[in-house]
């Protein structure tokens, strides 16, 4: 690497800062520059709390299939926290759960200490299929969630305005969702999630589908609007470098039944760029765990087209 | 334009051929008329303003028939749409009710309500009813699961849920059967009417056969044809290519 990544941010912000700047103040809040000391925050209430959660359904051929067992896991307010695993291994499941769109049959997830008991505005899910309105312009999708929780119009032309132009997409306001690029509609449900202001932002492999490039560029911004929201997100994916690049924290689950495998504390220095030697070298120590888990599902697979 | 000019050529020798064969007198002109003899028919009518009364008669209840089978069309079929035991039920009805034309109300809306404005209503809700019906169950079925998730997980639930989710989400599947509906509802009122004899265009219909003035029948004829095909061709087809152009299903 011959440039240094850190030119390529516009903000960059302190390690270990980061996440803590400008909490529910995204309008009013100061620049994440300005901050310099740690602000204090009490970090001993998880914000979101998984205990003991399990999923297990019937499949067609009447067979009790367990998706999720026994997982707990608690999440810090402001954390980056990243779910790598297998397809196949529940992972996204999970976040349907986090998010209140399917229900466990055993455990309960807490929010800020409260059980949760159906979806909420305060946890937004990006789905891996964006499931963006096509009915709508860009704009009416990301005033959808504000109208949702009937924010008075003026506010929701503000907000609408600050998180296009937070993800860049202001001069695409009007245009339609199959008018844009796969990139420009990554981040048109960047902006509808963070435009109803969640506290925990639940990020469904968001960018699997998108070429090298763009995913890059896009992980620099999820880094940088991260820091200036002070959101804790959840990311799952199955690309361990990414996780590395972006996560304070890497959590890696087996292979059905999904259970939590590892934990992975990553205390690299922010910004991170997925080039660089040291993700690299500790996503290869992680896909080492990682490994065992895919060789499973890939056997699980193939005893599933025999016995067919 | 060109295919406006196609279509001007190809109308401008159809009449041409009808005027020839009347011109022949192949047969007699109260069999077969003129296509002046129809246009100074169709002139007349408006002048002497009844077809003007019953062009707005019939669409009024149109319009009003219609309406009302859309909008128990909806419930009826979101209802079969989201329970198991109304979709193994009602649905099969429904299906089963399809294939009985809507002429055959007609005997049960005149027992019922008499020569009425309501037996008409009646018989055009039974036309365009189960259409809308079976659409929207459809529609609903059809509709991509995501974007129930996507509003549930953005705060939307109940009446917001559907209004501002469910319902534009399952337009473009539903928006053919809204077109069958208005078709079937359209054909079983001009048949109510031709049977009531209360005003409307099918009473005109009939009126030009009891005169024996083959001018007005043919004139009546164009007129519905010009009528449903304003609605079907222009407002229907407008609504489906505005939708898809918006979902991005065709260019643009």
């Amino acid at each position: 690497m011959s440039t240094s990544p850190q030119n390529a941010y516009p903000s960059p912000v302190p390690a270990g800062h980061v996440g803590a700047v400008g909490r529910g103040s995204v309008l009013r809040g100061k620049p994440a520059s300005s901050v310099t000391i740690l602000p204090v925050r009490d970090v001993s209430i998880p914000k979101v709390s998984l205990e003991g959660i399990s999923l297990s359904y019937r499949t067609t051929s009447k067979a009790q299939l367990v998706a999720l067992d026994n997982i707990s896991l608690q999440v810090r307010p402001g954390e980056f926290l990243c779910v790598v695993g297998p397809s196949g291994c529940g992972k996204s499941t999970l976040l349907h759960l986090i998010a209140g769109l399917y229900q466990q049959t055993a455990g309960q997830v807490f929010v800020d200490g409260k059980a949760v008991n159906g979806p909420g505005t305060d946890r937004i899910l990006i789905f891996q299929e964006l499931g963006l309105f096509p009915w709508l312009t860009v704009a009416q999708n990301v005033e959808f969630g504000m109208k949702m929780k009937n924010i008075p119009k003026a506010e929701r032309k503000e907000k609408i305005q600050y998180y296009l132009r937070l993800v860049h997409l202001s001069k695409f306001r009007d245009s339609y969702t199959h008018q844009l690029s796969g990139g420009m509609r990554q981040r048109v449900a960047l902006a509808r999630a963070l435009a109803t202001e969640p506290d925990v932002l639940l990020m469904d492999e968001p960018f699997a589908a998108l070429d090298a490039q763009t995913r890059d560029l896009l992980h620099d911004e999820l880094e940088r609007i991260w820091a200036e929201t002070g959101r804790t997100i959840i990311f799952v994916t199955h690309n361990v470098r990414e996780a590395v690049r972006l996560g304070d924290r890497v959590v890696l689950m087996t292979f059905r039944p999904g259970r939590v495998k590892q934990e992975f504390p990553i205390s690299l220095p922010r910004p991170r760029h997925i080039e660089e030697v040291d993700v690299a070298r500790t996503a290869k120590e992680i896909l080492g765990c990682l490994r065992e888990e895919i060789n499973k599902s890939i056997e699980a697979e193939y005893a599933d087209e025999k016995s067919r | 334009m060109k295919k406006a000019a196609k279509q001007i050529i190809f109308y401008s020798a159809l009449i041409g051929i009808w005027a020839l064969i009347a011109k022949l007198h192949v047969w007699p002109p109260y069999l077969f008329p003129p296509p002046w003899g129809v246009a100074e028919a169709l002139w007349a009518g408006f002048k002497d303003h009844s077809f003007w009364i019953g062009v707005v008669v019939t669409m009024k209840r149109m319009l009003v028939g219609y309406s009302l089978a859309v909008v128990l069309g909806m419930i009826l079929g979101l209802g079969v749409a989201s329970n198991k035991f109304l979709e193994e039920t009602v649905g099969g009805l429904l299906v089963s009710l399809q294939s009985l034309p809507s002429i055959c109300w007609i005997p049960l809306a005149v027992l019922w309500f008499g020569l009425t404005e309501k037996a008409i209503l009646f018989v055009v809700l039974m036309g365009s009813l189960l259409s809308v019906t079976i659409a929207m169950e459809d529609g609903r079925k059809q509709m991509p699961k995501i974007y129930s998730m996507a509003g549930r997980n953005l705060g939307a639930s109940g009446f917001r849920l559907f209004w501002s989710v469910l319902l534009p989400a399952s337009l473009p599947f539903i928006v053919s059967g809204l077109k069958q509906g208005w078709a079937f509802g359209w054909r079983s009122l001009i048949q109510a009417e031709m049977i009531f004899l209360s005003l409307g265009l099918g009473q005109l219909l009939m009126m030009g056969r009891d005169l024996n003035d083959m001018n007005q029948v043919i004139a009546v004829m164009i007129l519905i044809i010009i009528l449903g095909f304003i609605i079907d061709g222009l407002v229907f087809r407008t609504m489906e290519r505005k939708l898809q152009e918006r979902w991005g299903l065709v260019p643009a």
